[in-house]
């Protein structure tokens, strides 16, 4: 049985209607590759340079040609759509001559797209899952932040903690000031103090492509100000930390984020969490949720 | 100092790791962009390991390919007790050998399982999860009956040896393949045993001994 036909596609207009990111550019190769979006089998290959051909595999007997989708290349990935795409949120830094742009991995996780933009929300579980690195007990407190709705994103912004090592160059502990953003349902990133020149950030994204309801692929997303450190080094750090979330991720039951207030403990879901539920509820999001109704 | 070509999410590298971290001997890491810069088959990498895979080290111009074999280089080399890689003892050290290649089916197939499930590698999934439950039930029994005559790990002796640290990776991220270890209730009490073993580290994936709160 093929994963198409074991998973729900998806009907949800709201999500339908937006870009979705599927691969890195730079992992994009001239002999197609499949993948899945939405709970459809779908293929990419690389023809000129840079642009991408994707396509829907309709007919499993013929994958490598199917009805063409729409294509954007943005941020160093490739992305498209199986509906009307409204424009992609803007990272204007990224066209910051001096940053580092890099894929730094695209990794299948067994849970839902925005159990993974949630969990990449939350500052308590740095010092539990993040030890010695993004946060070290006792300084396990969360302190008092903003959430705002601004431009039709999620802005949580005065959020800090303190880090033993808050980046691949970091020397020594810090309180690491922290702002998050949610521009796409499936999509998050954040702006940290940079570890080399304090009047700058760092920006990182975790762009989610959900697969499936139940499943994603999490494309790590850098914009650094570091001259230092080795492509090789910030991919490191960064699938370090990623791969000690997985497994809290994919032991988080349901799959799919519930956006009913009363399902989940309020402890649990912090501000920022509650937040992206009510969000994600205004929208209309019903794939890869339990929605509140 | 020692050098270590590692990938941190490599079970491979990790088992190197998890051996230079109990004998407590200082080593250096060379990160190799393994994931998504395929690194390991570069031309620049052929140099030092022709078959392209990770991991080598490097231990001051010796250069050694192949974790099983670095482990057995490693033990003998740095551990005084000859526990690790029991060389004085003819049985223990051909049941070591033994294990050490069952080790590498279970790379074959539920490394191979992790890395299709995480990474997208293109292997016959179903092929290499019953591969691995196969080898599963063999360590699994074979464990039962060794607890039964007192024996907690994997070769006959009262000491772990580098064939539990060679086996353990690939068992205890097994779930990460869609491995499930529900049925093998011996492997679990064993992951437990190797995670208590003094000098112990985890790599990403791999929890503590103790249930731990996720937070
Ligand atoms: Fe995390």
């Amino acid at each position: 049985m093929s994963l198409t036909e074991v998973s729900a596609v998806c009907t949800d207009r709201v999500i339908l209607d937006r870009w979705h990111p599927i691969s890195a550019l730079a992992e994009t190769t001239p002999v197609p590759q499949r993948t899945q979006l939405l709970g459809a089998a779908i293929a990419h290959r690389r023809v000129g340079d840079p642009e991408p051909e994707v396509w829907l595999v309709d007919d499993a007997e013929t994958p490598d040609a199917g009805p063409p989708l729409p294509v954007l290349v943005r941020y160093g990935y490739v992305w498209t759509s199986l509906g009307d795409p409204i424009d992609l949120f803007e990272i204007p830094e990224f066209d910051e001559p001096d940053r580092r742009r890099l894929n730094a991995g695209s990794i299948h996780v067994a849970t839902s797209a925005p159990r993974a933009v949630e969990n990449f929300l939350d500052l308590g579980h740095f010092p539990y899952v993040h030890t010695g690195l993004l946060g070290a007990e006792p300084h396990t407190e969360v302190t008092e932040y903003d959430v705002d709705i601004v431009d039709g994103e999620i802005w949580a912004t005065r959020c800090q903690f303190f880090q033993p090592q808050a980046a691949q160059n970091a020397s020594g502990g810090q309180m690491t000031q922290y702002t998050y953003r949610v521009p796409h349902p499936y999509c998050v990133l954040l702006y940290k103090s940079c570890a080399i020149d304090p009047t700058r950030r760092d920006t990182i994204g975790l762009f989610l492509q959900a697969t499936s309801p139940e499943t994603c692929r999490a494309h790590n997303f850098l914009c650094m100000v570091d001259e230092e450190s080795t492509d090789t080094q910030l991919r490191r750090f960064q699938q370090l930390i990623f791969g000690q979330d997985k497994p809290i991720l994919e032991n988080q039951q349901p799959k799919r984020l519930p956006l009913d207030p009363r399902v989940e403990t309020p402890i649990r879901a912090d501000k920022s969490a509650i937040t992206y539920r009510r969000w994600l509820t205004e929208l209309g999001v019903r794939y890869a949720v339990v929605p509140a109704d | 100092m020692l050098k270590l070509y590692d990938y941190e999410l490599s079970v491979n590298c990790y088992k190197q790791r998890l051996l230079l971290g109990i004998l407590d001997v200082p080593y250096e890491v060379i990160p190799v962009d393994f994931f998504p810069g395929w690194e390991h088959k570069s031309e620049a990498f052929a140099a030092i390991n022709p078959l392209g895979h990770i991991p080598v080290i490097d231990d001051d111009g010796y250069v050694l390919r192949d974790a099983h074999a670095i482990l057995v280089y490693l033990a003998s080399r740095y551990d005084p007790s000859g526990r690790w890689y029991p060389t004085s003892d003819p049985q223990l050290l051909g049941e070591v050998a033994q294990w050490l290649l069952f080790a590498e089916g279970t790379t074959n197939t539920a490394s191979a399982a992790r890395l299709h499930d995480n990474l997208g590698y293109d292997f016959d999934i179903e092929a290499v999860r019953t591969g691995a439950h196969r080898l599963f039930r063999v360590l699994d029994e074979h464990l039962w009956f060794a607890e039964r005559q007192q024996r907690p790990w994997v070769c006959a002796a009262s000491h772990p040896t580098i064939a539990d640290l060679a086996l353990f990776p690939d068992v205890v991220l097994s779930e990460e393949g869609g491995i499930s270890r529900i049925d093998y209730p011996a492997l679990r009490r064993w992951t437990d045993r190797v995670k208590r073993i003094p000098g112990f580290s985890p790599m990403p994936g791999i929890f503590p001994a103790t249930p731990a709160s996720t937070g």
